[in-house]
């Protein structure tokens, strides 16, 4: 259900951009004022979010530890699963951000025989999530050399090897097979497994399927439309340097294409995929485990006293007691 | 327990057809998974608002007219406060990786014991209330309305999480439920919700000194009668002091270990073990907890017991603190303690008398775990041990949640272990250290009443204790952690009969040839050393 209604919404999107850009007078707007906007709600959305996020203070240091600590010198420190300095935590998060290495862990449980519970390594939804994330990087840097003149060398770089495989013409790029085969997998896997299904929410599907639009309009327009790419690049460096002008020979895909990027950039500070930024922030993850050895400080702790109970209400109360069995000090000793 | 293990075991894990934002709780029908609620009592003696008899199988929870506003205010003034809370609400994809993560969730299938699914019952509120497209689009974009089944929702599932943090591991961005749940306990706190489990033991706490209410001339009591029975076994006299000014170390244990069997066996290997190096110790009667269960209920709430410790160490002018074994004591000792109660810049930096080692990783908090202290003697030779003591136990360790995954004190039992025991099997290794599974008992949901939850929860832990029981004839399973020692025992008996629990040092007890000792044919357990059977 929720599926379809996500779906009914980018349905409904690109049903009114492909009309839209029909009309000659509409396509201003579309090729123009969308871009510039979507790029401001982005940039100011995202500023927000993390700004918003470093408001509030962490007021304790709570890593998620997953290797023995720093303690005694003959046990093995686990450097990365349990960082101790600023630079181990550096090597944990470049490891979590670059390779996702906590999905790496992932297992999945079944009970076999209707007694046994088992965990087996699970590395699928890493593969499809790395697959996704780092051709989806790829494609977005390949997309600067419309933006360039003239075209950085590390794109051209990028270029040749994203496109090795001379398959077909114009050349194929891995990355645009492989981000729509992530993509399918990751919406595959949301649509079949049940207990995926029962907890995903509109916004999941809503994100893939506008994802599945964007590369599917690309890569249209690429191997099958062959879309004029000079024009496009002039199209392009107008954007960047503020002279733009819609491009004559784009048609309505081209429109669609650019239309739900921009709603993906205006849409992203507002949804989930705004754990681009949190991965970065999560306490759990970017905090040393040297808590014993450097002490944290929390900026509200003073501001908040608490009722503790005093050694000397507690003597009061059990004075007593205390004195009959020997406890208490003044006439102890 | 009147379900029989075979019945619990029809396990069904597909997900129902119905849509998981309506909310129903039949508490009456699902007796045996939910924990008592708070007495009045207590909340009256902790200052806690909306003290009042009631049960959660009630229709009206006597809530106080202005509940939701008070929730929202609460929420908001944590979101305020914690960084964690607002990216976790904000960036959990549902991508599910913690979804079969959960013990709960493993042994009960239930849904909603799904971390993520778990986190979405406070999310969807959250959406609901603070964010833009929430508030607007509603339950299109994941927003629900609070209602009061929404609220007996959450006192159902968030009690219903131990804390354990095991989810967090897997999650792509370390999202922790078990930070989640804390802070939905708070809400809740703030409408007089919470469990007698964990406000009973609190109040306790802050009155006594101790979770069990104990007070001094009775500790003193019990560890006498404890000595005794030591002298009876070794021939040893130990008198620890108590409450002693100018010691070196002032000792904290968690109080079921001088309360109950079987932590008090770990007691027992405690004093032999500081009898046997002659440290210049302490304990106390006032600090005679090392256990938290302020944890369980508000951050608040976990400052003021913890206010004790360091109170106590400096009144009693002692170098540094020595915590026993305990696994939420040292969640709160390590991460917390300092940042909440510290600086302790009136102690000293902890030195071990006997090794000269200095403990770098405590030089700020200044308190060592026992496993680390006695890690290090062995190492450095400073026991006389004879490990064909235990040689009728055949031991497998069970990383407790908090140590495991808060400290990752992952070594230090294992070296103590293989030093004090000559038969040691892991458990599957998706089981143990920073993977391992949680007791199902922890965070204060080890009562009676809630005992189908915990023997569900505990299924997972339970199951790989059975593997290498019926592998390697497993008998005894050991853990550094008193909510363990409380717990697992019936966990044990109802899935893994034939399978007993220890502490480390109860195995460090045995082990140890003291000065003076009669020729032991018993353990500290009063049972016949093995070879020694009559
Ligand atoms: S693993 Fe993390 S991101 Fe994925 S569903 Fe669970 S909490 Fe959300
Ligand atoms: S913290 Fe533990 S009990 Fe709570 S949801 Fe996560 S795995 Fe389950």
């Amino acid at each position: 259900m929720r599926s379809l209604q996500a779906l009914a919404i980018v349905a409904a999107l690109c049903g009114i951009v492909m009309v839209a850009a029909v009309v000659p007078g509409f396509r201003p707007l579309l090729g123009i004022a969308v871009p510039y906007l979507a790029l401001i709600v982005f940039l100011l959305g995202m500023t927000a979010r993390v700004v918003g996020w470093a408001r509030s203070p962490v007021p304790f240091k709570i890593p998620t530890v997953c290797g023995q600590q720093r303690s005694l010198d003959f046990l093995p420190h686990h450097k990365l699963e349990s960082p101790f300095t600023s630079w181990q935590v550096f090597g944990r998060m470049a490891l979590e951000v670059l390779t996702f290495r906590s999905l790496f862990r992932n297992t999945q449980s079944s009970l076999t025989a209707g007694k046994n519970l088992a965990y087996e390594p699970s590395k699928w939804l890493w593969a499809g999530a790395l697959a996704f994330h780092w051709s989806f990087l790829v494609i977005l840097l390949r997309h600067l050399r419309l933006f360039l003149e003239p075209v950085p060398r590390g794109i051209l770089f990028l270029e040749s090897v994203d496109g090795f495989f001379q398959v077909t013409v114009p050349t194929l790029f891995l990355t645009d097979a492989i981000l729509v085969a992530a993509l399918l997998f990751l919406l595959g896997r949301r649509l079949l497994d049940a207990r995926l299904r029962y907890f995903s929410l509109p916004a999941d599907y809503f994100a893939l399927f506008l994802l599945l639009v964007i590369a599917g309009s690309g890569i249209w327009m690429r191997y099958f439309s062959k879309i004029d790419v000079v024009g496009i690049k002039e199209f392009a460096m107008g954007l960047a340097t503020f002279h733009p002008v819609v491009p004559a020979s784009a048609g309505v895909i081209f429109y669609l294409h650019i239309v739900m990027v921009g709603v993906l950039f205006a849409y992203f500070p507002f949804s989930k995929l705004v754990h681009l930024g949190g991965v970065f922030l999560s306490p759990t993850r970017n905090l040393p485990n040297n808590n014993r050895a450097r002490r944290h400080v929390n900026p509200w702790n003073d501001r908040r006293p608490v009722e503790v109970h005093t050694y000397e209400e507690y003597e009061e109360e059990f004075h007593d007691k205390l004195k009959a069995c020997g406890l208490l000090q003044e006439d102890g000793e | 327990m009147k379900k029989t293990p075979e019945e619990l075991l029809q396990i069904q894990y597909p997900p129902p057809k119905t849509d998981w934002m309506d909310p129903t709780i039949d508490f009456e029908a699902r007796r045996g998974t939910w924990s008592y609620p708070g007495a009045a009592k207590n909340l009256e003696y902790l200052g806690f608002p909306n003290p009042r008899e009631w049960s959660p199988a009630d229709e009206d929870w006597k809530l106080p007219d202005n509940w939701k506003e008070i929730i929202h205010e609460g929420f908001l003034d944590l979101l305020g406060r914690f960084r964690s809370i607002k990216i976790f609400m904000d960036c959990c994809v549902r991508c599910g990786a913690c979804a079969d993560k959960c013990h709960f969730f493993i042994g009960s299938g239930d849904p909603k014991n799904m971390p993520v699914l778990r986190a979405e019952l406070l999310r969807s509120f959250y959406r609901k209330d603070f964010t833009t497209v929430g508030k607007i689009l509603g339950k299109i974009a994941g927003g629900r309305e609070l209602t009061i089944d929404v609220i007996k929702e959450w006192y159902y599932y968030f009690y219903q999480c131990t804390e354990c943090r095991r989810c967090s591991v897997f999650c792509p961005y370390g999202i922790d439920t078990a930070e989640i749940t804390a802070m939905a306990r708070e809400l809740l706190n703030l409408l007089g919700i919470n469990i007698n489990w964990a406000a009973e033991p609190a109040a306790n706490c802050q009155r006594t000194g101790n979770h069990m209410g104990i007070p001094p001339h009775t500790f003193k009591d019990n560890v006498e009668f404890l000595c005794e029975e030591l002298e009876e076994i070794t021939g040893v006299h130990i008198d620890p002091p108590i409450n002693k000014k100018g010691a070196d170390v002032l000792f904290i244990v968690p109080s079921a270990d001088y309360f109950a069997d079987p932590g008090i066996y770990t007691f027992m290997g405690y004093l032999l073990l500081l009898e046997h190096i002659g440290l210049n110790y302490t304990l106390s009667t006032y600090a005679s907890e090392g256990g938290n269960f302020g944890l369980f209920l508000s951050h608040d709430t976990m400052k003021r017991l913890n206010y004790k410790m360091y109170a106590e160490a400096k009144r009693l002018g002692v170098k540094w603190i020595l915590g026993g074994e305990c696994g939420h004591m040292w969640r709160v000792v390590h991460q917390y303690m300092d940042t909440m109660n510290g600086p302790a810049d009136f102690l000293e930096i902890p030195r071990s008398p006997i090794t000269g080692t200095v403990f770098e990783n405590a030089v700020s908090t200044k308190m060592v775990h026992i496993c680390e202290f006695t890690a290090d003697l062995i190492h450095h030779g400073k026991l006389k041990l004879d490990p064909t003591r235990n040689d009728g136990w055949k031991v497998t360790f069970h990383d407790s949640c908090n140590p495991a995954r808060g400290l990752g004190l992952l070594e230090e039992p294992r070296y103590i272990l293989k030093n004090v025991i000559n038969k040691f099997f892991e458990m599957p290794e998706n089981t143990i250290r920073e993977q391992t599974f949680c007791c199902g008992g922890g965070a204060g949901l080890g009562n009676d009443e809630n005992m189908e939850m915990r023997m569900r929860g505990g299924l997972p832990r339970a199951n790989a204790v059975k593997y290498v029981h019926e592998k390697h004839d497993v008998n005894i399973l050991s853990c550094i952690c008193a909510i363990d020692r409380a717990v697992l025992p019936a966990l044990v008996e109802y899935w893994v009969p034939g399978v007993e629990v220890s502490g480390i040092h109860e195995m460090v007890g045995n082990a140890l040839v003291m000065d003076g000792e009669k020729e032991r044919t018993t353990n500290l357990r009063d049972e016949p050393l093995s070879g020694k059977e009559e």
